[in-house]
C-alpha cells in the first residue's frame, strides 16, 4: 500500500501522471486550484502501490513525496 | 511501516514555483539535474550557468549558485568559471535556440578544448520563449511562425543534429541524446545526465546530454500528443542513444 503527497496548487493539469499511473489512482478534480486549473486528485477507492511513476513524469513537482 | 521512496530533490529550492507551460518537459529536465546533483552529493560545490530562452528560468529553481550568460555564450562563461574555480562542478543548462544557433561556435570550441563542464541541451525544435519561431533544429515540414508553409530545404536547409556533431569533437567524454516521453525514458535520461556529470568529475572531458523535449504551447498540441510526436517524427530525425561514452570505458 502506497501513498502520495500531492500539492494541488502546483498542478497545471497536464494529466501526464494520470496516464502514467498503472492503477488509475489519479483522476481529475472537479474544483479549480489557485492557478485556475482542474488539478488531479487521489481516488481513495483505488489502490496506490507507491511506484512513484506519477512523481517521475510530473513536470511541476506537484507530487512532492511518495511513500510505499 | 511506510518508507519514503521519492521526495522533491534538495537541489530544488524549497519555495520553487515552476513557471513553465503545462506539460512542458523543461520541468522534468530541471528536476533530473537536481536529482543527479543530490545523488552525487555535489550541490554545495556546484555552479550553474543559465542561458537565454525558456531555460533561463532554471536559476529560479536550482538551489545552487547560477551565473546568467549572454545569449549562446553559456559555455564561454562556464569555461571562465571552471578555470578560475577548478574544484567546483560547473554545468550549463541551455535550449537548442541558444546552444545550436547563436552559440554553436562557443559550444564546439569549448568542447574541442575539452573543458571539464557538463552541458544539458533541451531540444524542442523551436524557439519557445519568443513565440515558436523556427530554429536550427526545426524539422523539415514543421510549421512555425517563421515557416508558415512548413520548413523547406531550399529556404532553410536541414535540421542541425547537435549530438552527431559533438561526438566527433575530441574533447567530449560523454555524448547522448535522450527523450522524456515515458517513465522508463525519464529513468534512462537520468542515468545519462549522471554520466555526463561523472565525465566532469573524473576529469575526462565535457559531458553533453541532448534532451528531446516537448513544447506543447508552440506545437499547438496536448502534452500527450506532444510526447507522441517526440516518439514518432522527432525520434526518426534525432535518433536517441548514447553516441560516445568514455566514462564507462575509463571504469
Amino acid at each position: 500500500m502506497g501513498r502520495i503527497v500531492l500539492n494541488r496548487d502546483k498542478c497545471k493539469a497536464c494529466y501526464l501522471c494520470k496516464d502514467a499511473c498503472p492503477n488509475k489512482v489519479l483522476e481529475v478534480d472537479e474544483k479549480v486550484n489557485a492557478l485556475g486549473y482542474y488539478p488531479v486528485k487521489v481516488n481513495e477507492d483505488k489502490k496506490c502501490v507507491g511506484c512513484a511513476m506519477c512523481a517521475r513524469v510530473c513536470p511541476d513537482i506537484a507530487i512532492e513525496k511518495v511513500y510505499r | 511501516m511506510e518508507q519514503l521512496v521519492y521526495k522533491k530533490p534538495d537541489s530544488i529550492k524549497d519555495d520553487f514555483k515552476i513557471s513553465f507551460c503545462p506539460g512542458c518537459d523543461h520541468g522534468v529536465a530541471v528536476r533530473l539535474v537536481a536529482e543527479v546533483l543530490d545523488e552525487l552529493g555535489v550541490r554545495e560545490d556546484t555552479i550553474g550557468v543559465a542561458s537565454v530562452g525558456c531555460s533561463v528560468f532554471s536559476y529560479d529553481f536550482f538551489n545552487v549558485d547560477v551565473v546568467e550568460a549572454p545569449h549562446g555564450r553559456s559555455l564561454a562563461v562556464a569555461t571562465g568559471v571552471k578555470r578560475s574555480k577548478p574544484n567546483k562542478v560547473v554545468f550549463t543548462y541551455q535550449g537548442d535556440g541558444d546552444l545550436a544557433s547563436i552559440g554553436i561556435g562557443e559550444t564546439i570550441h569549448a568542447m574541442t578544448r575539452g573543458e571539464k563542464v557538463t552541458t544539458i541541451c533541451i531540444n524542442n525544435t523551436t524557439y519557445g520563449m519568443t513565440g515558436g519561431q523556427g530554429g536550427p533544429t526545426t524539422l523539415l515540414g514543421q510549421v512555425t511562425t517563421t515557416t508558415p508553409q512548413g520548413r523547406k530545404v531550399e529556404v532553410s536547409g536541414y535540421p542541425l543534429k547537435v549530438s552527431e556533431i559533438l561526438k566527433e569533437v575530441d574533447g567530449t567524454a560523454f555524448v547522448a541524446r535522450v527523450t522524456l516521453d515515458s517513465p522508463q525514458a525519464i529513468m534512462n535520461a537520468k542515468k545519462c545526465i549522471k554520466k555526463a556529470f561523472e565525465a566532469q568529475l573524473k576529469g575526462l572531458g565535457t559531458g553533453f546530454v541532448e534532451i528531446l523535449a516537448t513544447c506543447p504551447t508552440n506545437w499547438k498540441m496536448t502534452p500527450q500528443e506532444a510526447h507522441a510526436r517526440v516518439r514518432g517524427e522527432m525520434s526518426e530525425v534525432f535518433k536517441p542513444g548514447i553516441y560516445k561514452d568514455r566514462v564507462s570505458e575509463a571504469k
